[in-house]
């Protein structure tokens, strides 16, 4: 049971930053919209795991993107934010009954779950490209790029997971 | 003691987010300089393997274009040799020439980011090394940044780190080319003096200043020229020759003359 975790989770990683790096980053929707619907991996991961694991796992994610989107450690610095602030935002959506041992993430309803990841994809986003450009100069370009990419994220992040919903008792 | 220890065990979350944050903020800005960090960038053995597939599989769908750009290329090679009244044949005498230029293809491309990175399938055991210049048949592509022994990562001219010494075609008036983030179809021409006549539609070469490119390699065309806040200097767009979201084979090329030349600069600037 517990390794069946570990190993879904592993091949989860491992496919979310192929089809990143080899997909999506190439997009270039309009130019500039490349989507990251890695971060669903941050979403799928369970709630009542460790948190310094949490974190941890978050920046090795970051990085792996970063490895090979020539990115210096810009996605790294994203996603163990949202990896630090995710039991807040949980807190935040779900409220009180996300403390309980009986939650499951399935159990909640659509607009909670569409709440959850959204907070998530607004957090990374504006976090990425804030550090992207390193200039509040370009204040609505970093404005621009984070609405856009994020739109998009979130869609795909949508579509992604009712293909892959996780169908379990 | 006890206090301090207590304190690492409540805060210990978060001063682990803190530490991998600075820790990646770390990478960031230390690569913020000219060169940057050794190890996060995608000419490395395992991303470069996992390009190398993938181009593999993909670049069979782009054969036939790339075939058009090789046979226009081929033509205009074919018009100057004729041109200058040869035959088909050159003699290159290999002890004299200045410039060696290999070949290599893309493997990955990226336009959307302020700093952009192409990764070339050569690397060092192929001869290539820092501060190459990298060009495609249309006009120039780079500067090759970081090798490994099979891959090379290339920093862009789209990429607003890059600064690359730029003048106007048939005229000695040079300035530098930078890129502002905004566009992937133009880079700005900075330094032009304001005496010197201008048209749209001229032609941008590279400049005779560096010793990375050869002088006369094709960048753009001016689209449109403004007077900058000093009112001193033209700050100019420039619609690039290249089309920075198609490139697929490249040339990369070594000036064999460059050792030679910052040596000479590094002696002057320990002159003084």
């Amino acid at each position: 049971m517990t390794s069946n975790y570990y190993f879904i989770n592993f091949i989860r990683f491992t496919l979310l930053v192929l089809v990143q790096v080899l997909v999506f980053n190439r997009l270039n929707f309009f130019g500039f919209i490349n989507p990251m619907p890695y971060i669903l991996f941050l979403y799928w991961y369970p709630i009542k795991e460790n948190r310094s694991v949490f974190i941890f796992i978050g920046f090795l994610l970051g990085l792996c993107i970063d490895f090979f989107s020539d990115t210096m450690a810009l996605h790294a610095a994203s996603t163990v934010t949202i990896a630090y602030l995710r039991p807040t935002i949980m807190r935040f959506v779900f409220g009180v009954n996300y403390e309980f041992q009986s939650f499951k993430l399935s159990n909640t309803t659509r607009v909670q779950q569409i709440t959850f990841l959204t907070l998530l994809i607004i957090a990374h986003h504006v976090i990425f490209f804030a550090l992207e450009n390193f200039s509040f100069s370009n204040l609505l370009l970093i404005l621009k790029k984070v609405i856009f990419t994020g739109i998009a994220t979130l869609i795909l992040c949508l579509l992604f997971g009712s293909l892959f919903s996780v169908k379990k008792e | 003691m006890q206090q301090i220890i207590n304190f690492i065990i409540r805060y210990k979350i978060t001063l682990l987010y803190l530490l991998l944050l600075f820790i990646s903020l770390g990478f960031t800005i230390d690569s913020h300089s000219y060169h940057r960090s050794k190890y996060l960038n995608s000419a490395n053995l395992i991303s470069g393997s996992i390009y190398n597939a993938s181009e593999g599989i993909t670049h069979y769908f782009k054969l036939g274009e790339e075939n058009k750009k090789l046979v226009e290329e081929n033509r205009q090679l074919r018009n100057l040799l004729f041109n200058k009244g040869m035959d088909d044949t050159l003699e290159l005498d290999t002890t004299a020439i200045d410039f060696i230029i290999r070949s290599a293809k893309v493997i990955k491309n990226s336009y959307a980011s302020p700093n952009n990175y192409l990764t070339i399938n050569k690397g060092t055991n192929h001869g290539i090394k820092q501060d190459m210049g990298v060009i495609t048949a249309q006009g120039i592509l780079g500067i090759v940044e970081h090798t490994s022994k099979k891959y090379a990562s290339v920093q862009s001219i789209l990429n607003m780190k890059s600064n690359i010494n730029a003048k106007i075609k048939n005229t000695n008036y040079f300035g530098s080319l930078i890129w502002d983030g905004q566009r992937y179809d133009q880079v700005k021409l900075e330094d032009i003096p304001r005496l010197v006549p201008l048209l749209v539609g001229d032609t941008i070469v590279t400049g005779a200043m560096s010793s990375i490119f050869p002088e006369n390699i094709p960048i753009g065309t001016i689209k449109k020229f403004n007077l900058n806040e000093s009112k001193s200097f033209y700050s100019i767009d420039v619609e690039l020759f290249n089309d920075m979201t198609n490139v697929k084979n490249a040339y990369i090329i070594y000036n064999k003359n460059r050792p030679e030349i910052l040596q000479l600069e590094a002696e002057i600037a320990n002159d003084e």
